[in-house]
This record gives C-alpha cells, sequence and structure tokens, in this order.
C-alpha cells in the first residue's frame, strides 16, 4: 500500500494533541482527593528526575561531560541560579569538559 | 491584554529562550533523522510544528521510513507521548478552576517537558499568558530546528550541539532542585528518581521496554509512593513559599 507522509504527519498531531488536551479540557476543578492532589504534586519532580538522569550523561559524547554538567547544575540551582544561568552553565561546563578530554 | 497578562508573557518569553535554545540543537538533529525517512525540510518543519515532540517524532520518523500502517503509527506515538497525559493532569491542577476552555485547548498544544516544567514552577495559579509568551519563543527553535537539521544536515559540530542539548537537562534541574531544597519529600524524589532511573536504563531486564514507557512507569511509582507515604496539603497553588505572597494573585485570566 501506498503511504502519504502527509497522512502520517496528520496522524501523529493529531494523537499528540488529543493526549495533551484531554486533561486539561476535562479536570476543570481542583481535585480535592488528597491522595490524587499529593500524587500529582509529586508528578513533576518524578517525571523530570527521571528524564535528567541518566539522559544527560547521553546527551553528550563523553558521558563524564554529562555527568560534570550534571553536578555543576545541581550545585547551581541549590545557590539559586536562574533558568537560564543554570542551562547556559551547563551547556559551558559539557563543552569545555569535552575539549579537555579530547587534549589530554 | 491586560498590563497583567502583558507582564506574564514577557516572564514566559525570557524563561522560553533557553528552552528555544535547547530547542534548537535538539531539533537539529531530529531534523537529520527526518531526512533519513524521506521528509522534506518543509514536512519537517511541520511536523515538529504540529507536535512538539522529540521521542514522539524520532517514533514517528522510524515508522515512516519503515512504511507503518497508520494505526501503528497513532498507537506509537500514543505509547511514546502518553507521559504527556500525566503531565496535563498536574497541570489541569495549575491552572485556576474557571480558566475558560479557549486557554485550556491553547496551552494543550505545546504541553512538553520543557514547557511543562517552567509553568509548574510559576508560583501560584499559572496565567495562560506566561505559557504564550514560552511558546511563541519556543515553537520557532524547535520547528525551524528540525528545518535546518534536514537541509544542514551535519554542518554544526557534533560537540556543539551535544553541549547544547544538556542546557535542556539544566533546565530541569533548576525547576527540581529549588523545591528539593525546601522539602524533603521532594528531594528524595529527586534523589530516588534519579538512582531508579539509573537502574532501569542500565539492567538487562528492562532493556525490551521503551524510554517512553520506562518514564511512565517510574514516574507513576514514585510519585504514587510519594502520595502513599508522604500525603501533602501542598498543592501548587497555595503553596506557602517566601517569593509565591503577591504572585498568587497574579493569575487573572481575561
Amino acid at each position: 500500500m501506498e503511504h502519504n507522509i502527509w497522512i502520517y504527519l496528520l496522524v501523529m498531531a493529531a494523537v499528540s494533541y488529543l493526549i495533551r488536551m484531554t486533561p486539561l479540557a476535562l479536570i476543570r476543578r481542583e481535585i480535592t482527593n488528597k491522595l490524587l492532589r499529593s500524587f500529582l504534586f509529586y508528578v513533576p519532580y518524578a517525571t523530570l528526575a527521571v528524564m535528567t538522569f541518566p539522559a544527560i550523561m547521553e546527551a553528550t559524547q563523553e558521558p563524564a561531560a554529562g555527568l560534570c554538567a550534571l553536578i555543576a547544575g545541581i550545585l547551581l540551582a541549590w545557590k539559586g541560579c536562574s533558568l537560564f544561568q543554570v542551562a547556559v552553565f551547563c551547556c559551558a561546563v559539557a563543552f569545555i569538559v569535552e575539549l579537555l578530554l579530547v587534549f589530554f | 491584554m491586560t498590563t497583567e497578562n502583558k507582564t506574564c508573557f514577557q516572564h514566559g518569553m525570557r524563561d522560553g529562550s533557553p528552552i528555544a535554545l535547547g530547542y534548537f540543537a535538539v531539533a537539529f538533529t531530529l531534523g537529520i533523522a527526518a531526512k533519513k525517512a524521506g521528509l522534506s525540510a518543509i514536512q519537517a518543519l511541520i511536523a515538529s510544528a504540529l507536535n512538539n515532540a522529540s521521542a514522539g517524532e524520532y517514533a514517528g520518523f522510524a515508522l515512516i521510513a519503515a512504511g507503518s500502517t497508520y494505526l501503528e503509527t497513532a498507537i506509537m506515538t500514543l505509547v511514546v507521548n502518553a507521559r504527556y497525559l500525566l503531565m496535563s493532569c498536574a497541570l489541569s491542577q495549575k491552572l485556576k478552576p474557571d480558566t475558560p476552555l479557549r486557554h485550556r485547548m491553547a496551552i494543550a498544544y505545546d504541553v512538553t517537558d520543557e514547557i511543562f516544567g517552567i509553568c509548574i514552577a510559576q508560583p501560584g495559579y499559572l496565567n495562560p499568558w506566561y505559557a504564550y509568551g514560552a511558546i511563541v519563543v519556543a515553537i520557532p527553535g524547535w520547528a525551524f530546528g528540525t528545518f535546518l537539521g534536514v537541509i544542514m544536515g551535519n554542518v554544526l559540530p557534533t560537540r556543539v550541539v551535544s553541549a547544547l542539548s544538556v542546557g535542556l537537562y539544566g533546565m530541569f534541574l533548576a525547576i527540581i532542585i529549588p523545591p528539593a531544597r525546601k522539602n524533603r519529600v521532594v528531594a528524595g524524589v529527586v534523589a530516588i528518581g534519579f538512582a531508579l532511573s539509573y537502574l532501569v536504563n542500565r539492567l538487562p531486564l528492562f532493556a525490551g521496554l521503551s524510554t517512553g514507557i520506562k518514564t511512565i512507569a517510574l514516574t507513576v511509582a514514585l510519585a504514587l509512593a510519594a502520595a502513599v507515604l508522604f500525603p501533602t496539603d501542598i498543592v501548587n497553588n497555595e503553596e506557602k513559599s517566601p517569593q509565591s505572597g503577591d504572585d498568587s494573585k497574579k493569575a487573572k485570566v481575561s
């Protein structure tokens, strides 16, 4: 069967949007159940932590560079640096460590 | 637009700019995958502008390359992007209950890991205009990054691309670490999240699972365990953190 790339793109876009839209459109009030509220409170921290590590070590050519960026990012965020500062410093640390690893 | 909404929009644009930078780098590599699957630069641009999902698009492009059915593509997109369902549930509690449907439907367009992250980090209720500000800056970075990835392939040195892609993780850290410093349970969730994620990604036992499934399973398990063991009355909207006092009023929706 001949497939049309545009139809693929339409299918992907429709599914992606519905997944995101349904909960936002349907859950219109504050959830009162304490367990569910607590669960949703912890979801962002759990999911962002899981997505950050060890993925950050796979994003760089050298895992060590990603690890150094992780440690630098945690320290800076702990010190209260802004989103932008932490992001830029992590990039810089990863770049410098990769450069050093090439030369030594 | 009220002054308040305008301020929120500008804040969103400010916080969206590092996201755009990181998106650009990731989307660039995504464009290379799109090209392999036979997409034109315009098709890749539209795919990215409509999907806003790195793993979801990667998976989709792989299926297109393999000539899979549309149904398979739909199911795969659902599975790989299922974590957004969870994020949208959490984000629904961050919106004022009387937020109109049009705002809900508009925000839904770009619930990504990053936009979700910065929205959740806002004190008090989320003003939709904050999300819009971030979205208008971040989406072009994502869409045109994919576009240029198709056209220019491997022009950017890989070291520059890999350094830039670390920026997105840096942003995640800036979102989860400050609350972890204030709340021990959150700190525990983050630390155990790192550890479990490392184990699950290294143990051969779980090698057959896709990244999306692993992320969802770990998120649900961790958040549920934390909720059962440490039920909390702190909900983002009512959190009494030092800076949230005045800001909690700023989420007026026009």
